[in-house]
């Protein structure tokens, strides 16, 4: 009697060894020390790698008062990984991603990303816009030790070990604006406004400080829940107080009201009387609100779809021949799309996927390709980029009028300023 | 914050801060009216009203994207014909909604509440797949645009204008047709005393959906004349509901001079206040002052006395 027969037979009677169930196992079992083997040097901590894909995950809020502005990143972060796929992928592997919605909510947000952190273990996270949602995210990427690469233009005071930073912060964008308003414009009295939450509320901080730093007056400074839509009140204020300049940081849906209000208040931007300056309108944005009622205001950011020079030309030209000819491309939405290349660049330096050695590899990081010029990351995890600010135009896009002659350094924790 | 300012400056500021207040008292209206009807007169807690004016946005949307491709020339008068096909295609649903799920749920409030809400997550996702999840800009004719100047100083915005005289139309309307019209007098009588109503030989069920589609009709004209004002999109809708609610309620859900006043209140309550303090402070305060009279009458405003 051979063995098989003997103990590999449950009472039924019925073989449970099998020669096909035992060339399975001893198949399974090879596969999984060659996997296993060869995922070794690079990646260390558990991470959804194996020898052909990489997973990461895509947190953007698809739904709710923020899809207007959080559309776009999603579509830049999938270009890049299309194209980063059809070179060959990182590390020989092809990227694979997770798409979460954080439905404009916050707890969703920090949900989402335990989910896939833990459940997902993706090697690396695109997401988040408003800072309510970093803020939201970031002690569970801290907990989880996961690297979030984070596209939106904020307000910084935040150096997290956790997150790449491929947006301006608050210096490199408010600074360098109200100093080209003040140096070409003349301005003297500034009118704050904004929507309630941490970024137009800090902002504003830094802002304030900075106007009364250089000499100049704040003359009213007002803050609306996200969503409202009734800004007239505001809008008569505005009236009586006449500003030179009314610093707008409105967001999401709130945008559309308040700048139809504005026009149709009366207010021409055109004329500069008051002139507005933004930092919280994109091309994207432009799309809701309607060229027409934007033209004439004034926006500083670091990029600009119609920024002449080849980097840009080839990205909007893949842009457009992937999302129709009709699309728009905001600062969001390109720094969304340096996110995978800078996460690329690091992961192929380091030679693993492993968080602790991607960071490490981090700093120092440039990349020539990048579609508004040259970017490189700072030890403090932000980026080196140009300030930019454009003039809106009737087409829904910006005219460039003025560009830093050197890449601003990015400090996040300015002295002065907290 | 008054020293600096000439007698004439203020007295123009506090001029357009009164019509400001009277456009907000409007869209309050223009959004209230048609939930009162539906929750008023019905007992039905419409949880999906604001996306009966989300379809109306949207239905401007096409239109106007209609008229600036085929008829470039009529573009001026493209907004009454929104309106109307706004009302129309509102109300076409909110009769289609009433049919098919409504009308088995007037006894059970809390369950019209979840079906309703199950609804606008429905309606929501319908627009976002057809429309995009983006918002949608709406071109205004030319003659919508810009304010009027009163005197040198007051300038009051022609939207603002049009909403006002829309509002006070459609208030006129639904006045007439409540209360001196025989189909009011039959949506009254089965307000009251339903069993009654249909023993003298009132279609109940006829009456309830065109009610409902009445109220839903309205929604939709408000949707269109909030796109000159707002944004237009698949949540758009959200932003207006708790407002709707709030106003609804406040005013005592049966009366429909209760609403009218109580979007009054509101109105000019947080209109005054967002002059003085802060946009969100304004709010707080606001709905501060609405819980605190709720809670001491509950019945809201204006209430219908029953002989009990």
């Amino acid at each position: 009697m051979n063995l098989v027969s003997k103990f590999g037979t449950n009472t039924s009677g019925f073989s449970i060894i099998t020669r096909r169930g035992v060339i399975k196992t001893i198949a399974a079992v090879c596969a999984g020390w060659i996997l296993q083997a060869g995922a070794a040097e690079v990646n260390t901590t558990g991470l959804a790698v194996t020898d052909k894909e990489v997973t990461v995950g895509i947190l953007h809020s698809v739904t709710g008062t923020m899809a207007i502005s959080e559309t776009g990143s999603v579509q830049a972060e999938k270009l890049a990984i299309k194209q980063i796929n059809a070179m060959g992928g990182v590390l020989g592997r092809q990227i694979k991603f997770i798409q979460e919605d954080g439905a404009s909510d916050w707890p969703t947000f920090a949900e989402k990303s335990k989910k896939l952190l833990v459940n997902d273990k993706v090697a690396a996270v695109f997401g988040c816009w408003t800072s309510a949602s970093r803020k939201a995210v970031l002690p569970v990427f801290e907990q989880y030790n996961g690297m979030l690469y984070y596209p939106t233009f904020y307000e910084g005071l935040e150096q997290s070990p956790n997150v790449i930073y491929t947006g301006q912060e608050a210096t490199q964008q408010i600074i360098a604006g109200i100093d080209w308003v003040v140096k070409e414009k003349g301005a003297k009295t500034f009118y704050l406004l904004g929507s309630d939450y941490i970024w137009p509320r800090t902002s504003n901080k830094i802002a304030r400080k900075h106007i009364e730093k250089l000499g100049l007056k704040v003359v009213g400074e007002e803050y609306y829940p996200l969503g409202h839509t009734q800004f007239n009140s505001v809008i008569n204020k505005i009236k009586l107080t006449k500003p030179d300049v009314i610093y707008a940081i409105v967001v999401g849906g709130s945008n559309v009201a308040f700048y139809k209000q504005l026009k149709a208040a009366g207010i021409s931007l055109p004329k500069e009387k008051p002139l507005l300056l933004t930092i919280s309108v994109t091309e994207d944005e432009i799309l809701g609100i309607g060229g027409e009622n934007i033209e004439g205001a004034y926006a500083a950011m670091k990029y600009f779809q119609s920024l002449d020079n080849p980097n840009n030309k080839a990205f909007v030209e893949a842009f457009k021949a992937e999302y129709g000819k009709d699309i728009v491309i905001g600062d969001v939405t390109q720094a969304a799309y340096l996110g995978p290349w800078l996460w690329k660049a690091a992961v192929e330096k380091a030679g693993s996927f492993d968080i602790d050695k991607v960071r490490a590899a981090s700093p120092g990081i440039e990349l020539t390709t990048a579609p508004e010029g040259y970017v490189k990351i700072h030890p403090n995890h932000h980026l080196w980029s140009k300030t930019r600010v454009g003039l809106a135009q009737k087409d829904g896009q910006y005219k460039l009028v003025y560009e830093t002659e050197d890449l601003m350094e990015p400090d996040p924790f300015p002295k002065g300023y907290q | 914050m008054f020293s600096d300012y000439t007698s004439a400056e203020l007295l123009s500021i506090f001029a357009m801060q009164g019509f400001a207040g009277l456009i907000l008292f409007s869209v309050f209206v223009l959004m209230a009216l048609g939930l009162a009807i539906i929750f008023g007169q019905m007992g039905v807690i419409n949880m999906a009203h604001g996306e009966f004016m989300i379809l109306g946005a949207y239905v401007t949307y096409l239109i106007s994207n209609l008229f600036a491709t085929y008829l470039p020339s009529l573009f001026g008068i493209y907004f009454f014909v929104a309106m109307i096909v706004s009302f129309i295609a509102a109300g076409a649903l909110g009769a289609l909604v009433e049919w098919s799920f409504i009308r088995f749920l007037y006894q059970r409030p809390l369950d019209t509440l979840l079906a309703t809400w199950g609804l606008s997550l429905i309606l929501q996702q319908i627009y976002r797949s057809v429309f995009g999840a983006r918002e949608v800009g709406v071109t205004l004719p030319d003659w919508l645009m810009g304010s009027v100047p009163l005197s040198e100083t007051i300038e009051i915005p022609i939207n603002g204008l049009f909403v006002m005289g829309l509002t006070l139309v459609i208030a006129g309307g639904v006045y007439f047709l409540m209360f001196k019209s025989r189909w009011g007098c039959q949506v009254r009588a089965v307000v009251q005393n339903r069993p009654m109503a249909a023993a003298v030989g009132i279609n109940t069920a006829k009456i309830d959906r065109i009610t409902f589609a009445l109220g839903c009709g309205i929604a939709g004209i408000a949707g269109s004349a909030f796109t000159m004002i707002g944004s237009t999109g698949p949540t758009a809708g959200q932003l207006y509901i708790v407002d709707t609610f709030l106003v609804v309620v406040f005013g005592g859900a049966a009366s429909l001079l209760g609403t009218i006043a109580s979007a009054f209140t509101i109105s000019q309550a947080q209109s005054t206040m967002e002059f003085f303090l802060s946009g969100s402070m304004a709010k707080v305060l606001t709905l501060l002052t609405v819980v605190g009279i709720l809670m001491i009458r509950p019945q809201g405003l204006f209430a219908m006395k029953v002989r009990k």
